[in-house]
């Protein structure tokens, strides 16, 4: 359960723009969008590198994190770090820093960790299948007019709302 | 010079970039709230549209900013990076995506953030994640080939309509612009 906590929120258009200016800032600086996913891509091949390196080599999905300076230099892997702090500050100035377990109302504690531990499960299967998630693909190719971020956008927003009844006392 | 500036460079310069445009993506994804997985999960039982507004929003100033600036001659379009289109693997994922989203409540992205402002529930979701992304690699030998498929390259909406690009921008912020009246709208009928 959660109640407000700290300041309110944002006016969600004007975060959204904010948003907005951060990815064109991406762009602009870097030629290449935001990421999540991905940087959890790029930390899991530099785990199963440093636990079997020929495993790693082999596999064609963790191979092609190998390049470059290394999975643990991977750019997404440092933005998503930056995530974490950008959150944690926004948070902290706002008064919003709060140890929980956020859960809907008819839901133990317990419960809420097994659902977030199984949904983040799932995600990452989808986000490796689709090569992306909500901010590299949905976000970034969105904005650039990707048929195939477009088609992600409408197939995960569908599947969400088909699920979303069976969770409903999860989460209402 | 034309922008990008630091395209295709993996040197000290990007990642310092890369945790300045994190720490700024972070800033603005708590401050919309959506840290917050019962506020995320708002938007799908039409209570709370949140999500759609931000991302819509987000989507819009990134695209018609990428637009003007490449119209102006500020950004060389041609060498911003397009994700790339295979339909069925991002059509199938997409849906598998979007089922585990409603599960965890969050996204990745957000997950981190709702875990950096002392959510558990937003840490389990990280190593949930994480956890999928590991035992999908690992056993990816028999996805392969459904992951190859229906390749598209980098293929744009323009390119697959032969509409004009500026066309295609005015109609994503025409059906943008009426999808937040609709969203306003469910949320008065909501509350």
């Amino acid at each position: 359960m959660s109640e407000e906590r700290g300041r309110p929120y944002a006016d969600p258009y004007v975060a959204g723009a904010a948003l907005g200016l951060v990815l064109l800032a991406a762009y602009v600086v870097m030629g290449r969008g935001l990421g999540a996913s991905g940087a959890f891509a790029s930390g899991a091949a530099g785990i199963v590198a440093a636990a079997s390196p020929d495993r790693a080599q082999a596999n064609p999905y963790f191979a092609r994190y190998l390049g470059g300076r290394g999975p643990w230099l991977d750019w997404l892997l440092f933005e998503i770090m930056g995530v974490f702090i950008g959150g944690y500050l926004s948070a902290l100035a706002a008064g919003r820093i709060r140890r929980e377990i956020e859960r809907g109302p008819h839901m133990s504690s317990r419960a809420r960790l097994g659902t977030a531990f199984a949904g983040g499960t799932i995600m990452g299967l989808g986000a490796v299948l689709a090569r992306g998630c909500t901010s590299g693909l949905a976000l970034t190719g969105g904005a650039l007019l990707s048929v195939g971020s477009w088609v992600f956008i409408m197939s995960a927003f569908a599947a969400a709302y088909l699920f979303a009844p069976l969770m409903k006392r999860a989460w209402r | 010079m034309t922008a990008p500036f630091l395209d295709g460079s993996g040197g000290t310069t990007a990642l310092i970039a890369a945790i300045v445009i994190g720490i700024a993506f972070g800033w603005t994804l708590e401050r919309a709230g959506l840290g917050s997985a019962r506020k995320l999960t708002g938007q799908f039982y039409f209570t709370d549209l949140t999500v759609f507004k931000v991302m819509f929003s987000a989507i819009l100033v990134a695209m018609l900013g990428a637009f003007w600036l490449g119209r102006i001659g500020v950004l060389d379009l041609s060498r911003v990076y397009v994700p790339e289109t295979f339909l069925l693997p991002q059509l199938i994922g997409g849906v598998v995506f979007g089922a585990g989203f409603v599960v965890a409540g969050l996204c990745p992205g957000t997950s981190c953030v709702a875990a950096a402002t002392g959510r558990v529930d937003g840490l389990f979701v990280v190593l949930g994640m994480f956890s999928g992304v590991l035992v999908a690699g690992l056993a990816f030998a028999p996805l392969l080939s459904f992951y190859e498929s229906t390749s598209r390259g980098s293929l744009t909406l323009p390119q697959l309509t032969h509409i004009p690009y500026g066309v295609i921008v005015f109609a994503i912020v025409a059906i943008a612009l009426a999808g937040f009246r609709v969203a306003e709208f469910i949320e008065r009928r909501a509350s």
